[in-house]
């Protein structure tokens, strides 16, 4: 099995490699059999690869611990869907994902893009091609998954405790799609480059594979922070930690993308930053992964050192060259075909939001980078944790909270007086209105007082642009509101989907700025013992010891410690945090215990225990207590944002191009002054 | 499992005990005690031993303090959050001892950290002190952003200063109230617009 699969990785390489040569040296736009094998080409690494993958899968399945990744991220015991997820688990299986994901969705860019964009097709097979032989030769040479130990050991290593967790299963591959698919619209971006194609199609032909990418990237990001919660037990879900930052890069460059690519579709401005954003965006997923496989940075999510690094520096560094090379030398084709006008434009109200988009990635990119720069100039080690993460990007993010509201309230071009008072009066009173109504409240934190009279000041431009749809279409239509509000958000996906995003987006901040009246304490008890917590809402939790239990349950052996909880003396039902013990098939342990911690949620707050270990061996527990507000929010956010998202990109939409829309643009005001009403 | 464990199953299945071990706290749920030490586990080794958590531990003070210092465990957490989430880490307890000694000698918040830097060097800081070059670390990107958006609002003040005023709508013939055909018209452009 580790034959085929090693041959699928240099089949897959070999045919990548002529495929890109194909498209590169063969004139494809001259020669149709060259664009075709080109494009082709693609299928071919695809299902090389998908060969490659089961081959590996095979290995896992089968506990063939003569292959050094089976034998050292998988156990006997260990169960069926965690010896499925092993896949990804460790350095070398993690890049055959993420080839053969790239090489599927590069075969699927070829068959679902329109005719209309063919000629950029051989171009998009090319890169796509080159990146995913980047990642085989770093199989093939420097991390491989088929690799053969001169012996068979009984039973595997296993696979680590805090990795067994139904999120292993999901964060990682759909962080993993989120990164992969980024190079879909990179390609697009730099076959429009390549064949000089530089009108709006390139942007229509991959618009859909940004959002796409977008939503993987906000689901894994997501997932990453709800498994940090309920797996780590640190009790919160964001530590900025180099690698959660690399993730968030990406997805700030691409969500400026997203906005400042409807000024493209709409004006023919910002070309060459779309360009730029995109290649950037393509970059920072590259430097993501090496920052993660390369040890240059420390960090908890780190893999395990070796020559890996090396090949993503130098991937880094050419395809960086080379694509803004290639953006500088087709910058005379990028000239905007508008300029800004006014100040108080829709244009403009973008473009700040792409500066504080970018000014966040580059502060989290400073940041994360600032150790490795201090040590250069003044030879200091240093760290750059939470405190100055969060000193430095709160108010940026606040800026931009502020500007996801005024942005769809400014009209296109110039604003006049009267536009910006009728659009902004209901708003910026919602906005006044929660900070008064919180500040009565008690609330006293100077930063979650800020954010949350942003989120009501968003909330009032969403709920206004809704509202003047619907009303619009039940005067014009007659439509009833439930319909008019399906039909305005089903006739104009993009828009009210965007404004569903914006709705997902504040709803974060709500929950970010929540973290602010987080309640920790820690207790030992013995069973029969209680210890109250205060919630920053004014009840009082009463947890009362009830006793540990011991078990062994699948390919571990359990300690768990229940806790009987009160609110206000009214009981709410009983909690268990465990230590789990895990031990591979022959009873022998393979890591230290890990913890499994127990959250009661409710809209305004978790309730959140770990049991952090016993006194001296005994049934005395020290249990870690934090009251978290607003939690559940983080996640319900998520699940708008996604929703939004997939509302904007459903199919079957009435998006109409930039060109198609300008004249329609056209043909509709002239009739209306100077025809209809004259006639 | 092993053969010890197999055997001791069996001998607790024979005497007719539960398969599933359950200490004897958790059996006397919500009866009171008063003994601080309670009954040995059956498997202690299964669990990380922790210390009875004190005063200190829950001192705000303190927590603040541990949360601007760095566990030197290399796990890039701060004292607080190891101490309380990595219960197989040794460093994070004794630091916090150490915090806890510092403060009982009658250090202010300010003196611990001086000592702790002392000790550590700077790289005990969850974050580096804004001084010196350090400052670059804290300012530059917010800089950068004034200085860009800045520069954008200059530019856009400028052209729209420069900006030609708008050609005045040539004279024509007098706009009149719209009839019902051109309401329709008007009904159906904003559809296909909306569309």
């Amino acid at each position: 099995m580790t034959l085929l699969g090693q041959f699928s990785l240099w089949l897959a390489l070999f045919t990548a490699l002529w495929g890109a040569g194909a498209a590169f040296f063969g004139r494809p736009a001259l020669r149709p059999d060259m664009a075709r094998t080109a494009t082709r080409s693609t299928y071919g690494v695809a299902a090389a690869l998908a060969v490659a993958a089961l081959c590996l899968w095979k290995g896992l399945f089968a506990h063939d611990f003569n292959i050094e990744y089976v034998a050292q991220y998988t156990s006997r015991n260990l169960p069926t869907s965690y010896v499925f997820a092993a896949f990804w688990a460790g350095q070398k299986g993690s890049l055959l994902f993420w080839a053969t994901i790239l090489s599927l969705f590069g075969a699927a860019a070829q068959t679902v893009t329109s005719r209309r964009h063919a000629a950029l097709l051989p171009h998009v097979a090319a890169v796509t091609n080159l990146v995913i032989a980047f990642f085989v030769i770093t199989m093939l040479f420097a991390a491989n998954p088929f690799e053969r130990l001169l012996f068979t050991p009984e039973d595997g290593r296993g696979l680590n405790p805090q990795l067994q967790n139904p999120g292993m299963t999901i964060h990682p591959p759909m962080l993993y799609l989120g990164y992969i698919s980024i190079t879909i619209p990179f390609a697009f971006a730099m076959a429009a480059l390549l064949a000089k194609r530089l009108d709006t199609g390139w942007i229509h032909a991959m618009r859909k594979w940004t959002i796409l990418s977008w939503l993987f990237l906000s689901a894994g990001i997501t997932l990453g922070m709800w498994w940090a919660y309920v797996e780590l037990g640190w009790g919160g879900y964001w530590a900025w930690d180099p690698v959660e930052n690399a993730s968030l890069l990406p997805w700030l460059t691409m969500t400026a993308f997203l906005h400042s690519v409807m000024i493209q579709e709409k004006r023919g401005m910002l070309k060459r930053w779309n360009a730029g954003l995109i290649v950037t965006s393509f970059i920072l997923s590259i430097f993501g992964t090496f920052i993660t496989r390369s040890g240059i940075i420390a960090s908890v999510h780190s893999f395990a050192q070796g020559s890996v690094g090396a090949f993503f520096l130098t991937f880094l560094v050419v395809s960086s060259v080379l694509s803004f090379a290639l953006l500088y030398i087709r910058w005379p084709l990028l000239e905007p075909e508008a300029r800004l006008e006014s100040m108080a434009s829709r244009e403009a109200a973008f473009l700040f939001n792409n500066l504080a988009l970018v000014g966040i990635a580059f502060s989290v990119l400073w940041g994360t980078l600032f150790p490795i720069i201090s040590e250069a100039v003044r030879g200091t080690k240093i760290t750059v944790g939470p405190p100055f993460f969060n000193r430095v990007n709160v108010p940026l993010g606040l800026f931009l909270v502020a500007l996801t509201g005024i942005g769809p309230l400014i009209a296109w071009r110039k604003a006049s007086a009267r536009n910006l008072r009728r659009q902004f009066i209901i708003p910026v009173a919602t906005g006044v209105l929660t900070g008064v109504v919180l500040l009565a409240l008690g609330i006293r934190n100077g930063w979650a007082l800020t954010a949350w009279a942003l989120c009501g000041f968003v909330a009032g431009t969403v709920t206004q642009e809704f509202w003047r749809g619907i009303r619009a279409r039940t005067r014009m239509h007659g439509e009833s509101v439930p319909v008019a509000l399906a039909h305005l958000v089903s006739r104009n996906r993009r828009r009210y989907g965007g404004y569903i995003v914006h709705v997902g987006i504040i709803t974060y901040i709500v929950a970010f700025a929540g973290l602010a009246f987080k309640v920790t304490k820690e207790v030992t008890l013995s069973p029969g013992q209680s210890a109250d917590v205060r919630s920053p809402y004014g009840h009082t939790y009463q947890l009362t010891h009830l006793g540990v239990s011991q078990y062994s349950q699948l390919n571990r052996f359990v300690s768990a410690a229940s806790l009987e909880v009160k609110r206000d003396g009214v009981s709410i039902g009983r909690m268990t945090s465990e230590k789990r013990q895990h031990l591979d098939s022959f009873g022998r342990k393979t890591f230290e215990p890990s913890t499994e911690v127990a959250i009661r949620s409710d809209l305004r707050e978790d309730l959140y225990v770990v049991y952090a270990g016993s006194v001296n061996g005994t049934d005395q527990a020290t249990y870690a207590l934090t009251i978290n507000p607003l939690v559940m929010w983080v996640w319900l956010g998520a699940g708008i944002l996604i929703a939004g998202g997939l509302i904007t990109m459903w199919p079957g939409g009435t998006v109409i191009s930039a060109r198609r829309r300008s004249e329609t643009e056209a043909g509709y005001e002239a009739p209306l002054v100077g025809a209809g009403v004259t006639e | 499992m092993n053969r010890r464990d197999l055997l001791r199953g069996a001998l607790l299945s024979l005497a007719g005990l539960p398969a599933v071990r359950r200490v004897a706290g958790a059996q006397t749920a919500g009866a009171a005690r008063d003994s601080t030490a309670g009954d040995p586990l059956f498997r202690p080794d299964a669990v990380q031993r922790r210390a009875v958590a004190t005063a200190g531990d829950n001192d705000p003070v303190v927590k603040d303090l541990e949360k601007k210092l760095k566990c030197t465990c290399g796990c890039n957490l701060d004292i607080y959050v190891c101490r309380t989430t990595d219960f197989t880490c040794q460093y994070s307890p004794a630091l916090h001892t150490e915090v806890l000694d510092l403060r009982s000698a009658g250090k202010t918040p300010d003196e611990v950290v001086a000592a702790f830097v002392a000790k550590y060097g700077e790289q005990i800081l969850m974050a580096p002190p804004p001084e010196g070059f350090n400052l670059a670390g804290y300012l530059v990107p917010g800089v950068g952003v004034a200085i860009v958006g800045t520069l954008i609002g200059l530019v856009l003040l400028r052209r729209a200063r420069l900006a030609a005023p708008a050609p005045a709508i040539p004279s024509g013939p007098a706009v009149t109230a719209a009839s019902a055909a051109d309401r329709e018209k008007l009904r159906r452009a904003l559809a296909d617009v909306q569309d």
